[in-house]
């Protein structure tokens, strides 16, 4: 914001109607539309971001200290006060779905950084052209679609066919591999995804896959700004590989580092489409799959609770400013400060 | 002496070839489990229930393609889903174009009253969830009767705060002001000099900002499931996804609808996997 450079200072004429003397009708709505010129090219954004965006955030309040069916109409709204955060404050499933969130979130999304650095790290080593290729691949699953990506999981997960247990199966029985995973036949079939005590692994398994090639591409970007000079020096300094990624590309990450986390604490916390669809619709083991955003689509869509599920989005958001907020408190200054 | 320098020389040798197998083999493991999924559904396509749920491994093809689109046909209206996709992506993504270009050159050349606040509370709308406003936005999009519509699931993104972000960016580092006030000079209006001067200069920037909105709307899911209620309104990834519900769900034909479903995406980004990358990730990056 602050290379914003002063384009109309010196271009006055850029936004003229101060100085036309005004004399006929025409002249004025001509004169009228050219003083509001710059407001015509924003008027786009703020109709559009006052019907979606500004209104609905007072609507929720509003709407968050009512009863509401939206199928009955708007006269069926009734104010209730606090009920709607006592109810929600007070359901153990909202507290339930609130800690499944975290879980996943933590599990998915220590795991992507944990393995986007070392494997960023790798790349920026590597020559161009298989650099360039192996991102490419690692990039994939970010752009495809998370439902089609958790509909084709959804088939591997399966108990009895699914490609992960048949594989397994395959591991324990061999005679190659059975001393070590015979283990697994006493396991099988393994119901990665109705078992409440999986689902919450397997689910974070397809949000890691999803979004890991994204962290290395940006990590990797990182790192190729970072003067080749200086790995050299380390290099004949003796620094091995393993020190030259510890003391020299983690500090230099940091700022890149700060702000991937901060996007996947975000991304995380919001999770709706990969749990949706592998809890098959919220039919199955929710108690331990469903997030905040699984569980509040429930409450409004299915069970036409708006005023509930209004009140539990105000929690979540909540829950999400307190975490981001205290990320930038504890890490902001060390995130932001090596930008400079 | 001579011998304990060859024997190290050999041993070093030795080392860095084992180090770069470890490496590849990592590498390449990676690719290989990030691009499984996608094979694998390719191959469950051409499967049927009876192959698909014998417990044996099963690693060929089969033969079922055929049927299996038969039975997708039968399952759902599936072209009726991916023309609906299609459509509202590309009109989201250019209703996005002409108005986060509009907003964002407003933002970048004029000076007016509001224009602080309002870039500021552009910024802070980054931050939104999207699920705090998906009441409100079902509610308003009921009331104005356009529930069941496209054009309900790609209008309130046709104002990406990130677009418009981007493009002022833009704006600001690659038209130089003395062409816009030479454009002035000359007699041309505001628009016509945006439109004819700015936009041309803009195509990269234009380009991004296309990749991104593309690929969002053509993978959004809860503002359709949210929206669009009739089957032939619906979404392809709807449409998929509803498909869960059904007892002896046809997994082979699913399977090769999610094939046929993800496969437009995989094809532009083969070709323009570059700006792509770059265009998706801009927002980190720069």
């Amino acid at each position: 914001m602050s290379k914003q450079p002063d384009l109309a200072g010196p271009v006055p004429d850029l936004n003229p109607g101060h100085s036309a003397t005004v004399v006929s009708g025409r002249e004025r709505v001509r004169d009228w539309l050219n003083r509001g010129t710059p407001y015509w090219f924003v008027s786009p954004y703020i109709i559009i971001f006052g019907m979606f965006g500004i209104f609905p955030v007072f609507f929720m309040v509003f709407l968050s200290f009512h009863t509401w069916n939206p199928v009955a109409g708007l006269q069926s709204m009734e104010f209730i006060g606090l009920d709607n955060y006592v109810l929600s404050l007070t359901d153990p499933t909202l507290w339930q779905s609130l800690w499944n969130t975290v879980v996943m979130a933590l599990l998915s999304g220590v795991a992507q950084h944990l393995v986007a650095l070392p494997m960023a790290f790798l790349l920026v080593s590597l020559g161009q052209r298989a650099r360039h290729w192996l991102t490419t691949a690692y990039f994939l699953p970010y752009v495809t679609s998370t439902i089609a990506v958790s509909m084709i999981f959804y088939i591997m997960y399966s108990p009895q066919s699914g490609v992960i247990n048949q594989a397994l199966q395959l591991l324990a029985n061999g005679t190659l591999t059975s001393w070590a995973f015979g283990w697994i036949n006493g396991l099988m079939p393994i119901a990665w995804l109705q078992e409440n005590n999986l689902i919450r692994y397997s689910i974070s398994f397809v949000v890691f896959w999803k979004y890991v090639g994204f962290n290395i591409v940006i990590y990797a970007a990182g790192l190729s700004t970072i003067n080749p000079d200086l790995y050299e020096a380390a290099k004949i300094d003796g620094a091995s590989s393993f020190q030259r990624f510890r003391f020299l590309a983690l500090p230099l990450l940091r700022p890149f580092i700060f702000f991937a986390v901060t996007l996947t604490i975000i991304g995380n916390m919001n999770l709706f489409d990969e749990p949706y669809v592998l809890t098959r619709g919220l039919q199955q083991a929710t108690a331990n799959g469903m997030t905040m955003s699984n569980y509040l689509y429930r409450i409004g869509w299915e069970w036409l609770d708006m005023g509930s599920a209004a009140a539990i989005s105000w929690i979540l958001f909540v829950v999400i400013a307190a975490m981001t907020g205290l990320y930038f408190w504890l890490f902001g200054r060390q995130g932001l400060g090596g930008d400079q | 002496m001579m011998l304990r320098i060859m024997d190290d020389q050999r041993y070093q040798r030795g080392i860095s070839i084992a180090s770069r197998t470890v490496l590849w083999t990592f590498l390449l493991l990676g690719v290989f489990l990030t691009i499984f999924p996608f094979l694998w559904s390719g191959l469950l396509s051409t499967h049927d229930r009876s192959t698909m749920f014998s417990s044996n491994f099963v690693l060929h093809f089969s033969n079922q393609l055929l049927p299996n689109y038969d039975r997708l046909m039968e399952l759902m209206p599936f072209w009726q889903g991916m023309f609906n996709s299609f459509k509202v992506a590309l009109l989201g993504t250019l209703a996005s174009l002409l108005f986060c270009s509009m907003c964002g050159y407003g933002l970048a050349v004029f000076k007016f009253r509001g224009r602080t606040a309002l870039f500021t509370i552009m910024i802070c709308s980054m931050m939104l969830p999207p699920i705090l406003t998906l009441i409100p936005y079902y509610l308003i999009v009921s009331s104005l009767g356009l529930r069941d519509t496209h054009l309900a699931v790609w209008l309130p993104f046709a104002i990406n705060p990130f677009g418009i972000f981007l493009i002022r960016q833009y704006v600001v580092a690659s038209i130089p002001k003395d062409l816009l006030e030479a454009a002035k000079l000359d007699g041309a209006g505001a628009f016509r000099t945006y439109w004819s001067i700015a936009l041309p200069l803009l195509r990269p920037g234009l380009a991004t900002l296309a990749i991104v909105q593309f690929v969002f709307l053509w993978n959004n899911f809860l503002q359709p499931l949210v929206i669009l209620t009739s089957t032939d309104q619906m979404v392809i990834t709807q449409m998929l996804r509803r498909v869960q519900g059904i007892p002896n769900t046809p997994w082979g034909a699913v399977m090769l609808g999610t094939t046929i479903s993800v496969v437009p995406l995989i094809c532009i980004y083969m070709l323009s996997s570059k700006q792509m990358i770059s265009g998706l990730t801009s927002g980190a990056v720069k």
